[in-house]
């Protein structure tokens, strides 16, 4: 019988089912991070427990790293406190960390593709609705809670429920302009920020075989704000060269073995799916979010909507947005003034997003009054954009160029908006004060399109300022 | 470890109205500088009881002593942080009524013993609207009859089996059970090819 990827790597992984109709599944890889970690280790301990598989959890430290002076003991408190209970847990129960000292430190979805510690077939989790990411490599994962770290940091496992599967197939060609951003941006708009609860997204279709692995992650990334806690794309060609020599990928004949295993998961010709949707890539321009969630989103060219023109069910939530954002009912989204424009985080801080904003901006001034930054999603971007010259184009556009981690995606060290500032944001999330002032404001875009708001001041279509240089 | 078993949640309820209450709502990121949950308590919808003055209804003491949270759909939607149900478990609610909950915070509070029932949307609106009329009606969840009743009314709610089952037995804390059969654990690894290595047969040629 034809069967789904979903379906081979969770029947790979089960253990078992449990009493209750879940299903007990083998984690294959944990990642943790400094925020959601040290109480589940804190739980382990009353318990009396101890990490069953320490060479099946990998850690970094992303969330609260100061972007400027990394030095320790850092100036910030709170932050050393995160970063010495993790050194310590990760020392007490043997687990590898990637430190400030490491050169790999990052974004947690940043480091475990780029360190080929992620990779197609395995079940990923992580405490991090972003671990979604990794579903670009064909494995599946998802983010958790503090008590599920707990409970993968004791067994290797946790309990799911049972996912269904909808099929996204994204048709025909992207047109210059429209990146990968866009795409999952669309498909947002479309399904709505709760339309994947209960279902793993497979992407697929022209749009995404033509996809480099960065590309795809941008897109898996953001399947949580459609309300899906698993996104993934089959493995194909594209993601076994993508992990050939990689650190921690297999090597040699080893390799060639496992990137027969690794196609051999992909989805089979026939499979059957709980729901598909097509959707014409073709059709989509650079789009910028409205409101507060991920989901409110219109094309450049396109006008904010009137809550009088919307049905009546929808018309709370937009008048909330509308109001708390500060912008008119029915105004062009070209034009809109930004305070700040930020390029980062993990869902576009690959070393292609920033050479597209590097292209945008290069021989260009970020405009009088906006304040910019660029924080790499890892040290080994930075070091790679680094040999590109690329800090020297951000830098003498008037960019800051800063060390990896993730800043002001979600602003849990220095990195933040101050009082109503509006940012321009290659970020993932535009929810109500997400950025560090509770009134601040984002607009989530592609980076060329952050880039470009830079430049201009506004909300600028980036198809007007791309020479295709 | 065997939990508590929980089959009633009963007391007053604080109604929080809106769809698409993300977890940066409930507990801002800026509270999450800490190694321990405690504390979290005090900064429960911290940004959105500011913004609404005295509107916001955890500002508006008669729901003080409540032990239910009616909320609308898409309840607890983007991060993951379990920071979010521990504030909230930890202002005193035992159990959220809502219209739909997103994953991720579903499950972080079954772990946590705190029920999330769905209700429909019209039964959401009528739950919401006896809870602000009169603060202090008291009402009933009630997994066993599947219900919450409270006032004279009285409305059917839904939970996945397999949660209902857990909190009504005692066994919602999963880590107990994870541990239960660890050969078949180490067996399962054991038959994964990135973990036993390419040449063994979990690989096919």
């Amino acid at each position: 019988m034809a069967r789904t990827l979903l379906d081979k790597v969770w029947e790979a992984h089960t253990v078992r089912k449990l009493p209750n109709g879940q299903t007990q599944l083998f984690i294959g890889l944990h990642l943790i991070h400094e925020v959601t970690s040290p109480q589940a280790f804190d739980m382990l301990r009353a318990r009396g427990s101890r990490v069953a598989f320490p060479d099946r959890t990998i850690a970094t430290v992303d969330h609260i790293v100061p972007t400027k002076d990394q030095r320790r003991p850092f100036l910030d408190v709170m932050a050393e406190d995160m970063m010495s209970a993790l050194e310590r847990n990760c020392r007490e129960a043997g687990i590898r960390l990637f430190d400030l000292s490491s050169g790999a430190q990052g974004i947690v979805h940043v480091v475990g593709p780029e360190l080929g510690l992620t990779q197609p077939g395995m079940t990923i989790a992580c405490g991090d609705s972003h671990t979604s990411t990794h579903g670009a490599f064909g494995a599946v994962a998802f983010g958790i809670g503090t008590s599920q770290v707990r409970d993968v940091l004791a067994s290797q496992c946790l309990a799911m429920d049972p996912l269904k599967l909808r099929r996204i197939s994204v048709d025909g060609r992207l047109p210059q302009g429209v990146y990968a951003k866009d795409v999952i941006l669309e498909i947002i708009r479309r399904l709505g920020v709760n339309g994947g609860v209960g279902y793993a997204y497979e992407y697929g279709g022209a749009v995404v075989d033509a996809m480099t692995m960065d590309e795809r992650m941008t897109i898996c990334n953001m399947s949580i704000e459609g309300g899906a806690r698993v996104g993934y794309v089959n493995p194909d060609q594209t993601t076994i060269e993508y992990l050939r020599g990689r650190r921690f990928a297999p090597q040699g004949d080893e390799f060639e073995a496992a990137a027969r295993w690794w196609l051999s998961l992909a989805t089979d010709e026939g499979a059957a799916f709980d729901d598909e949707v097509r959707i014409d890539g073709s059709a989509i321009r650079p789009t910028v979010t409205w409101g507060i969630n991920p989901g409110q989103s219109v094309y450049v060219d396109e006008r904010l909507p009137r809550p009088a023109d919307v049905e009546p069910s929808q018309r709370a939530s937009i008048t909330e947005a509308l109001d708390f954002m500060g912008l008119p009912p029915g105004a062009p989204i070209q034009g809109t003034p930004i305070n700040v424009a930020f390029v980062g985080s993990c869902t576009n801080a690959r070393l292609s997003d920033l050479r597209e904003a590097a292209r945008i901006v290069r021989g260009r001034r970020v405009a009088p009054g906006v304040r910019a930054l660029v924080v790499p999603g890892s040290q080994a971007v930075r070091a790679a954009a680094e040999r590109e010259g690329l800090d020297h184009v951000f830098s003498e556009a008037g960019f800051e160029w800063r060390s990896a981690g993730c800043s002001m995606c979600l602003a849990m060290n220095q990195d933040r908006l101050e009082g109503r500032e509006i940012c321009a944001s290659s970020s993932n999330r535009n929810f109500k004060g997400r950025q560090g002032s509770p009134v601040g404001r984002t607009l989530l875009m592609s980076p060329a399109m952050v880039a470009a708001a830079a430049i201009a001041g506004e909300v600028v279509d980036v198809r007007r300022l791309d020479d295709g240089r | 470890m065997a939990a508590e078993k929980i089959v009633r949640v009963a007391g007053t309820a604080l109604p929080v109205r809106g769809n698409d209450i993300d977890t940066d709502r409930i507990i801002p990121a800026r509270f999450l500088r800490s190694v321990s949950f405690e504390g979290l308590e005090q900064h429960l919808f911290e940004d959105d009881r500011a913004q609404a003055g005295d509107a916001h209804p955890l500002s508006n003491p008669s729901y003080a002593g409540a032990t239910l949270l009616f909320v609308n759909a898409n309840f607890g939607c983007g991060s993951s942080r379990e920071h979010a149900p521990q504030a909230i478990r930890r202002r005193g609610i035992r159990a959220v009524v809502g219209e739909s909950f997103s994953e991720i915070f579903f499950g972080n509070a079954v772990a946590l013993g705190m029920p999330c029932p769905t209700v429909a949307a019209a039964d959401a609106s009528r739950l919401m609207d006896l809870a602000e009329r009169v603060p202090s009606t008291e009402f009933v969840l009630d997994l066993r009859e599947m219900t919450v009743a409270g006032g004279g009314l009285t409305v059917a709610v839904t939970l996945p089996n397999a949660a209902r089952e857990g909190f009504l037995d005692g066994s919602w804390d999963a880590t107990g059970q994870l541990l239960e059969d660890f050969d078949e654990v180490r067996a399962v690894a054991s038959r994964l090819p990135y973990i036993s290595g390419w040449r063994g047969p979990g690989v096919r040629a």
